[in-house]
């Protein structure tokens, strides 16, 4: 696994002319309507960002979406696999609405090992905006609405199982979404303004902040990735409250982020310093500030965004990581990094695989990523050819 | 080129140092020593509660002395070739590493070729073929692989081959192997287990190299000087492989130093999960547990490593693109 964003300049692939109706059209455009017309022609891209846009709905009104307390457990229904909503009963009839079988618990009488079968007997009716859990949305409204549930919270619902103390896999991994999702954009939004600040500075400035500055990334960047967010991640005292923790561990986390966006920064602002536009600004009279935010920054700020999105996916991949190996995020928060540490051998993977789909959340959120920087990476210069 | 050289080599000794602070400070960030780790340990097991005993083991393993003293005195046991002892293992830092080197390094290099050997051909044919039935294939498993944690792949891994085939991946032998004499059966044993590992790594590691292959390349297909190439009529093939190739070649060299850190630590995550004998695991374990000296000494290895990288690669760099060197 390359952790190690991937280069703003790496790949300008062209996706073809920008689309014209008309040639004047194009011209009279503005910048953002021609990048706009640009990212459209991207159509993985325009799935990366519509999926994403679902997750993130997800993870924000993780309460309301997640069927169970992500805490709740179950002490009879541990490893439970996944169960299905049927429509259908095992007798062939057809049944409105859609409805769940119970589980029955069956220990086999040789190995002592437990299974778990449909229990056909009970039938538990599936609603929307079904009656639940308690629960506080954001910690300040009270409600008892669940997207799914049975009828009368009665029976028992895991849609793709349960772990080893009998909690709902699927409650938590949408309230997991919340941590790990927002870790990647809390991480980058701290190296944004760290990245910006100094690659500003040393860009349009120069002189001797920027050799010292340059010297300090070329540092950071040359160490091992991996291993310098163990050690650090290992320094975050066990004993901190988890608040304190998560924010430790994004600190770990833009440590190194924050470089890439330095040296985006500084590339632009070196290249634009030269520009003719800045020049004439400067003989109108204006401001240094002026020049910057008026001129400068909304240039490249499309190449910034570009940027930003390409890096988030390297730090859920570093939470993800850092918390299976037990120096990230610890239990009883939850992020997918967390649940996947429970899969952490092959005996456990081999009796419930269930416990791995966080890791499909992950490849999916990472794809997504991937794939909505490279369209607005190739929308970021919509004048290049 | 000689200059160029020397001013190199002289940058790096101030790197060096930092690297050599850094890491001193990285490992004495977390509160506490492994003294009190230690001790809590005794508490428990033997019920030792005197503080003499406590003071005296401190001193022993000298982490009373002020941290800045500790540091010289790390540094310079350090430049003597004494990388300090691992309190954990109560065996020196050198031989704990040096026991697991040897698989380290071989699983590293190997996955570092294989890797290399699929993803040049393969990017060069997804530059060339843009937007081809190949591309997108190669693109999609490319993204695949990049976005997959590779303690994932490993899991999944591990999963199909108990599934397909029957038995345990994990580690390098099967038990009972381990401390046999080498034989064929063992042979045999370690490749039914050496493939996962190699496999695993290559997808990883290759997917990103792709991508930049891909990249690099496309952005030199279209400039002018093949067109020129072309016009001479030179066949394709040498067209390719002479010019465009070979410029998008420099920015693979300019990070290729990179890979000798990673043949020290490479490993890292995929060899916790699947519990290899490299240095990877030893290393997560010593971060743990707090066991300084064995810490300090990998992380200091590896950023050693890398500047030394960093180096060979801008030498390379310069010997193989007369612009940087003349510049």
């Amino acid at each position: 696994m390359t952790i190690r964003e991937p280069e703003i300049s790496e790949a300008p692939e062209v996706v073809g002319a920008p689309p014209t109706t008309s040639e004047e059209k194009v011209y009279v455009a503005s910048q953002w309507q021609l990048m706009w017309w640009r990212f459209r022609k991207h159509k993985m891209a325009g799935v990366g960002g519509v999926v994403l846009i679902i997750f993130y709905t997800l993870a924000i009104f993780c309460e309301f979406f997640a069927p169970f307390d992500p805490l709740k457990f179950d002490s009879r229904l541990v490893f439970a696999p996944p169960q299905a909503i049927r429509l259908r009963s095992v007798q062939g009839t057809w049944h409105w609405p859609p409805f769940i079988y119970g589980v029955k618990q069956q220990i086999d009488p040789v190995s002592y090992r437990r299974t778990y079968v449909a229990d056909t007997s009970k039938v538990y009716n599936v609603r929307l905006f079904a009656r639940g859990d308690p629960y506080k949305l954001w910690g300040l409204i009270p409600s008892t609405i669940h997207l799914l549930g049975t009828e009368g919270n009665a029976g028992p619902m895991y849609l793709i199982g349960t772990d080893r103390m009998g909690r709902d896999m699927l409650s938590r991994l949408i309230y997991g979404a919340r941590i790990s999702l927002s870790i990647g954009l809390v991480g980058v939004f701290l190296s944004l303004i760290v990245g910006i600040l100094i690659g500003g500075f040393s860009g349009y400035y120069g002189g001797i902040f920027d050799i010292i500055a340059q010297r300090i990334i070329e540092f950071l960047r040359s160490v091992p990735t991996l291993p310098l967010w163990m050690a650090l991640s290992a320094a975050v005292p066990p004993f901190w409250p988890p608040l304190q923790v998560y924010f430790g561990i994004t600190l770990v986390l833009s440590l190194i982020g924050w470089t890439g966006m330095a040296r985006v920064v500084r590339g632009k602002f070196m290249a634009l310093r030269e520009e003719d536009f800045v020049m004439a600004a400067k003989l109108a009279g204006s401001s240094e500030f002026r020049i910057v935010t008026r001129h400068m920054v909304p240039s490249f700020l499309s190449h910034i965004i570009a940027s930003v999105t390409l890096s988030i996916p390297g730090m859920i991949l570093g939470e993800t990581s850092l918390s299976f190996l037990g120096v990230g995020l610890r239990p009883p928060v939850i992020s997918w990094g967390v649940m996947l540490q429970e899969g952490q051998n092959l005996a456990t993977v081999a009796l419930s695989p269930w416990l791995l789909v966080p890791g499909l959340a992950v490849i999916a959120t990472v794809l997504c990523f991937n794939f909505l920087g490279d369209g607005l990476r190739d929308a970021a210069d919509p004048y290049s050819r | 080129m000689l200059q160029y050289f020397v001013r190199r080599v002289l940058l790096m000794i101030p790197t060096l140092l930092l690297v050599s602070i850094v890491t001193f400070i990285v490992i004495q960030l977390p509160p506490g020593d492994y003294m009190s780790t230690y001790v809590a340990r005794l508490m428990e097991q033997d019920g030792i509660t005197d503080r003499a005993v406590i003071e005296s083991l401190r001193k022993q393993y000298g982490l009373d002395e002020p941290q800045y003293i500790q540091y010289f005195k790390w540094v310079t046991r350090l430049l003597q070739g004494n990388w300090g002892r691992s309190f954990e293992w109560n065996r020196p830092v050198k031989e704990l590493i040096g026991s697991r080197i040897a698989y380290t390094f071989a699983i590293s290099l190997l996955t570092m070729l294989i890797g290399w050997a699929i993803a040049f051909p393969v990017g060069i044919y997804s530059a060339i073929k843009q937007y081809s039935l190949g591309d997108y294939v190669f693109t999609g498993i490319s993204f695949i692989g990049m976005g997959t944690p590779d303690f994932l792949l490993a899991l999944v891994f591990l999963y199909a081959v108990y599934k397909l085939f029957g038995y345990n991946a994990a580690g390098l032998f099967s038990p009972g192997f381990e401390e046999a004499p080498w034989s064929m059966a063992k042979f045999v044993d370690l490749l039914k287990h050496l493939w996962v590992p190699l496999l695993i790594l290559g997808i990883s590691g290759t997917a990103g190299l792709i991508r930049t292959m891909r990249a690099n390349l496309l952005d030199e297909l279209h400039k002018p000087y093949v067109t020129t190439a072309r016009a001479k009529g030179l066949a394709e093939g040498r067209v390719i492989m002479k010019y465009p190739v070979r410029v998008a070649l420099n920015p693979f060299v300019s990070t290729v130093g990179w890979a000798l850190p990673g043949l020290i630590s490479g490993t890292t995550i995929v060899g916790i999960v699947l519990g290899l004998p490299t240095n990877g695991p030893l290393l997560l374990r010593a971060l743990q547990s707090q066991d300084m000296y064995l810490a300090g000494s990998f992380i200091l290895i590896l950023s050693t490593l890398t500047v030394i990288g960093t180096f060979l690669s801008d030498l390379l760099l310069a010997w193989l693109d007369p612009r940087i060197r003349l510049a």
